[in-house]
């Protein structure tokens, strides 16, 4: 897939130029206040996921433009250590990282769409779409 | 999304009410909204941009930091929002698992229950009610048909879920017993065995068993590491309590267990129990044993049924009608 722009995700500062630039798609595409600060949320969450468990990787945006529907679709990269029990971590009120910060169930609300692969060793890939309604 | 929209211009109209009159009955209007709003599910996030949306309407000419400030406000919303779907589903989820256990607690009630059986030559009561929806107290009549009637009484160390499992372990292993006319001590034993083999370390069963041979009126008993019984002796007016040492059922497995034997003078009863009784406690104070024992006699006139439930209701009361362990009372009265 040929996406428009990515940030790498190296170190926490990253994590704001990744909002920005997600923020900026998401207006463009007509997105209003509260969903672009929805959508600015979840690529915190998968930059910070990044940025705490696999070091680097990195968000990529695509604007999603079909016959009926608009919408912005982020990718979240990495070659981590991957995650060993995917329903764990989505499980509600399931985070390692203390409780607090929505976790991946927060990402999966947050959007409308939500995939992940992840193998142990090797990395994890999450899709989120949100679309405009 | 409509019902959204209308509730936005709602919004509004409260807004500039309150704005204009400064008055509580607006904030009440404000309150009932936030309550309506979060029956439809609306994040704290929504009401901000509803907010920052009727500003913008009411005053067109709104300076710039005050727009930029409710940006900024609702930006830190989110992760309330986040948190408040969150508990939502977590809600649902207890819901689901309340209505589990509620099932759960139904089977064991079937699994467990047990039939008192209607004798000339005894009056029996029996009464056994869980303090959270599971039981972790056991009781159970065998009657043989010729005279011998087993009464076990047993309590799990720990309430709920666990305990109640363990329970119907205890309940199977009974059954599997062969029907003829076995000693309380050898009952104990076996227990004791299977318990040892199945269940957790960590889990501790305690359990008198008593047999009443109804041609002889001779109570012959034994306990594992259980509440001791009292007898009453009618004539006296007075308690004795009744009691063998012996090791909680679990620990060895070449634990033997002792027993005793009574005479059962008419009128005089036995009574079995668990802590749940004896432990009772009227705000911070543990109920003392001669309470209960007072109690008791003072409903001794009554059948043994009534007795067990009027002991029960009495603790009730005193402790607000919020039972903190399992209480199982039985008495057994002899008649002729």
């Amino acid at each position: 897939m040929d996406f428009q722009s990515c940030v790498n995700i190296k170190k926490e500062w990253d994590i704001v130029g990744a909002r920005q630039l997600g923020r900026d798609i998401a207006r463009k595409i007509g997105f209003g206040t509260v969903d672009q600060a929805r959508i600015a949320t979840a690529i915190s969450e998968l930059a910070r996921n990044i940025y705490l468990y696999a070091g680097t990787g990195k968000i990529c945006f695509e604007t999603i433009e079909e016959m009926e529907q608009k919408g912005i679709m982020i990718l979240a990269l990495d070659n981590g250590p991957g995650i060993k029990e995917l329903s764990l971590v989505m499980e509600d009120g399931y985070s390692t990282s203390g409780g607090l910060g929505a976790g991946l169930p927060g990402v999966k609300r947050l959007m409308d769409e939500f995939d992940i692969h992840s193998e142990e060793g090797k990395g994890t890939e999450i899709k989120v779409i949100k679309w405009l309604r | 999304m409509s019902t959204l929209k209308l509730e936005l211009e709602n919004y509004k109209e409260l807004l500039q009410e309150y704005i204009r009159t400064k008055d509580e009955q607006a904030l009440y209007q404000a309150e009932q909204f936030s309550k309506q709003s979060m029956q439809h599910n609306i994040s704290p996030e929504e009401i901000i941009n509803v907010h920052i949306q009727s500003l913008e309407e009411i005053y067109p000419d709104m300076p710039d930091y005050i727009q930029a400030s409710m940006s900024f406000l609702l930006e830190t919303m989110i992760s309330y929002g986040l948190a408040y779907q969150e508990y939502q589903s977590l809600r649902e989820r207890q819901l689901e698992l309340k209505s589990e256990i509620s099932v759960a607690a139904n089977m064991q009630k079937t699994l467990l229950s047990t039939v008192k059986p209607e004798l000339d030559e005894l009056d029996i009561g029996a009464l056994s009610v869980p303090a959270k929806q599971m039981n972790g107290d056991y009781h159970h009549f065998v009657y043989d048909g010729d005279g011998a009637l087993g009464i076990a009484v047993a309590d799990v160390i720990g309430k709920g879920v666990p305990a109640a499992l363990c329970m119907s372990m205890i309940k199977y292993s009974m059954d599997s017993f062969p029907e003829m006319r076995m000693d309380p001590s050898v009952i104990l034993g076996s227990l004791n065995r299977v318990v040892e083999r199945n269940v957790d370390s960590s889990m501790f069963i305690t359990m008198f068993y008593g047999m009443y041979d109804t041609k002889d009126h001779t109570f012959s008993f034994s306990s594992a590491g259980h509440e001791p019984g009292f007898y009453y002796h009618k004539d006296k007016d007075e308690f004795e309590e009744i009691d063998v040492p012996g090791l909680v059922l679990g620990v060895s497995a070449e634990t033997t267990y002792k027993q005793k034997q009574l005479k059962v003078e008419q009128g005089d009863m036995v009574i079995l129990l668990t802590d749940g009784v004896t432990e009772c406690r009227q705000g911070d104070r543990f109920i003392e044993q001669e309470e209960i024992l007072h109690v008791i006699k003072s409903y001794a006139h009554l059948p043994s049924q009534e007795i067990v439930e009027q002991v029960y209701k009495h603790f009730e009361r005193l402790q607000d009608f919020q039972l903190r362990d399992d209480f199982t009372l039985i008495i057994l009265r002899r008649n002729v």
